[in-house]
């Protein structure tokens, strides 16, 4: 098996899987989901993962923690969301802030 | 949805569908950099439609993890869309056949802005807009992002991987109101951090959902249970205000 077919199956199945969660709200009876503890876990869980994704992209190099240009365009994006710049905005402000510090031989 | 002029609530999805729409632009291109092909790109943004997830999904391949890695980061963070859709079946009660389609256009945006009004004629309108105007322009701009990646060469050059940090940065800010929220991710970033280095690619991510949802376990008998993590109120209306 090919990476590419393997990586197509993975891409599928993902999708199967996001769509059938999905469904699960609209066909599981509501009293089953409409637990407080179920709604806190799943609230948690998304917050946890975003916050673990934010770090991975930023600090991972492979399996080693690197310092580099992503680093400044973490802080980037923070001054871009706090200043309550919109989600592209921020993504360009990302961009620049590492492709910029690069330029400059940084990271 | 028959034709009329556009109501408050039918506005506000447009707006929202054109911001958020707009956005596939930057999944389009970081998931040709994380090494899909545009397919592969196309097929996560028709079939798979939830942003967090996608980006999930190319992040964690991006930073060299595999594809079940990859599965299972895009899965459990597509796990909030089970408890949108039970909330949206309470509200709104499509009909049978019309679920199908109602769950797939189920995300944030969809669920903000019925979330966000206040009769059921309107929050219905606003959550049909928003949800297949967002599905028609995210899938339009998700193409132009990967063909312009594409074009772009060397990734890094371009900041792309500067892209993605801003990208779920963005994508977990509005999730932040409060101390509690915040304690977490920085737990969460913590662990990841010392698991780098000890597990295989795309498993520090998999260890940081096991701790955030133990957190979650946890936390839920001391606080309120409507509280932080309670989709369809604070944390999509704060994504509706932002869209």
């Amino acid at each position: 098996m090919s990476g590419e077919t393997s990586l197509w199956i993975w891409v599928l199945a993902a999708c199967a899987a996001a769509y059938c969660i999905k469904l699960v709200g609209y066909l599981v009876p509501a009293k089953v989901l409409d637990n407080p503890r179920i709604v806190h876990v799943a609230g948690a869980v998304t917050i946890g993962l975003l916050a673990s994704l934010t770090a991975v992209n930023t600090f991972a190099s492979g399996a080693e923690i690197a310092f580099d240009a992503r680093v400044g365009a973490l802080i980037a994006a923070g001054i871009a969301l706090l200043l309550r710049a919109p989600f592209l905005v921020v993504v360009i402000v990302g961009a620049a802030a590492a492709a910029g510090l690069r330029l400059l031989g940084i990271g | 949805m028959r034709l009329e002029s556009p109501t408050p609530a039918v506005r506000i999805a447009l707006s929202v569908s054109v911001a958020t729409g707009l956005y596939g632009i930057s999944f389009g291109a970081l998931s040709v950099a994380a090494g899909l092909n545009l397919w592969q790109t196309i097929a996560l943004s028709a079939l798979m439609f939830t942003g967090g997830s996608q980006f999930a999904f190319i992040g964690v391949l991006a930073g060299g993890g595999a594809g079940l890695a990859a599965f299972g980061a895009a899965t459990l963070l597509g796990v909030r869309n089970a408890i949108y859709g039970m909330q949206m079946n309470v509200m709104l009660r499509p009909r049978r056949a019309r679920r199908f389609l109602a769950a797939h256009v189920t995300i944030d945006e969809s669920i903000a802005v019925a979330a966000g009004q206040s009769e059921l004629t309107e929050a219905k309108r606003g959550f049909w807009w928003a949800g297949l105007g967002v599905f028609a322009l995210w899938n339009v701009f998700t193409v132009l992002g990967a063909v312009l990646g594409d074009a772009l060469g060397d990734p890094a050059v371009w900041g792309l991987d500067g892209a993605a940090v801003a990208a779920f940065l963005a994508l977990l800010w509005p999730r932040l109101k409060s101390r509690d929220p915040v304690a977490l991710a920085v737990v969460a970033a913590v662990v990841t951090i010392i698991t780098i280095p000890v597990v295989p690619s795309g498993v520090p991510i998999m260890i940081a959902a096991v701790v955030a949802g133990l957190w979650g376990w946890l936390g839920s008998g001391r606080s309120a249970p409507a509280g932080d993590a309670a989709p369809g109120t604070s944390e999509t209306e704060t994504e509706g205000e932002r869209a």
